[in-house]
């Protein structure tokens, strides 16, 4: 039994060998942008809009105001790279249903991309923020022997991103396999099903953490300058 | 007993327990986050949405360590690297 969809390789490309990992994510990248492409090719403003800008249109809302929920801040430059984890990781999860399909999240290689993504992408918005003293002073709260805890608690909450969603999709992959091979009728769609909901939870949690992550190092520096410059006027009075 | 017999046996057992231990923190851990929440929920249903959404977050946190076991309890199974050793020793 293959434990990752890496191990099924379908062609050879050159040197790169296309497996199925590669393939199933560019089945999701093709149907995420030419669906998206068809949808906004005609936008309209009136009352009346195709049902399928109905659903991009609330699919958006429904990201941004989850993310100003968590966030409290407004979305706006935080939208683009949360929204497009969550409907990546999302989209190739319920695409797990279809036959012969095999989740492109259900192979480590795909998930520890995306964990180094949200890895990268934190200090980013973090400098863009507050610049980048302020940023890496962070690394020095609450003490500076607090450094090295810091560095591994960065790294390590990656590795956690990755195996989470990995570890869920794979799961799922193998229990639905097994369970064919035992009660080969009913039961395993009934997995299926809570493999659906697992997956969207997922995707929503792997979104989630990712804006939490970046949040917390954008603002908390921001309310920690904030608390030195008015304790500081007020240390000569 | 030879080797091969000897890592197919010591890795199944090690599977087994690993998924049997590690399953053990992670479910008294969601109970405990459920139990809470749902107790919240009934002090402030107001706030049921927020509480839902921390909820899920921690439980999905919480439940990642239990998703670590299963995933060395795989490993051990379907692609235990001793094994494969062995067997390329074998088969060379």
């Amino acid at each position: 039994m293959e434990i990752s969809p890496d191990q099924i390789v379908y062609f050879h490309l050159g040197p790169v060998a296309i497996n199925a990992t590669i393939l199933f994510t560019w089945v999701v990248m093709l149907l995420l942008t030419a669906g998206s492409w068809l949808v906004t090719r005609r936008l309209r403003d009136t009352e009346t809009m195709s049902r399928w800008q109905n659903l991009l249109e609330v699919l958006v809302e429904g990201m941004g105001d989850q993310i100003r929920e968590v966030s409290q801040t407004e979305p706006g430059r935080y939208l683009p790279f949360v929204g497009t984890l969550f409907v990546f990781i999302a989209s190739s999860n319920i695409l797990g249903i279809v036959p012969g399909f095999r989740p492109p999240t259900g192979s480590l290689s795909t998930t520890t991309a995306l964990a180094i993504c949200v890895l990268v992408a934190v200090p980013l918005y973090a400098i863009v923020e507050n610049g980048v003293a302020a940023y890496l002073r962070q690394y020095l709260q609450p003490t500076f022997f607090m450094l090295p805890f810091n560095i591994i608690g960065e790294l390590s909450r990656t590795l956690a991103l990755a195996v989470r969603l990995y570890g869920n999709v794979m799961s799922g992959t193998i229990i639905i396999a097994i369970l064919i091979g035992v009660v080969p009728f009913f039961f395993p769609i009934v997995m299926e099903l809570l493999g659906l909901l697992t997956g969207i939870i997922q995707a929503y949690i792997f979104a989630i953490l990712a804006m939490v992550y970046i949040a917390s190092a954008a603002q908390v520096e921001a309310a920690g300058a904030a608390a030195s410059d008015r304790h500081e006027p007020n240390q000569p009075s | 007993m030879d080797s091969i017999a000897l890592i197919a046996a010591v890795s199944i057992f090690t599977a087994g327990i690993t998924i049997a231990i590690g399953s053990i923190g992670p479910a008294l851990g969601e109970g405990r986050a459920a139990a809470q929440a749902l107790s919240a929920i009934a002090q402030q249903p107001d706030e049921a949405n927020r509480i839902t959404r921390t909820l899920f977050v921690s439980l999905a946190m919480i439940e990642s360590t239990a998703i670590y076991c299963f995933v060395v309890a795989m490993i051990l199974i379907f692609a235990n690297p001793f094994w494969n050793y062995m067997i390329s020793q074998g088969a060379g």
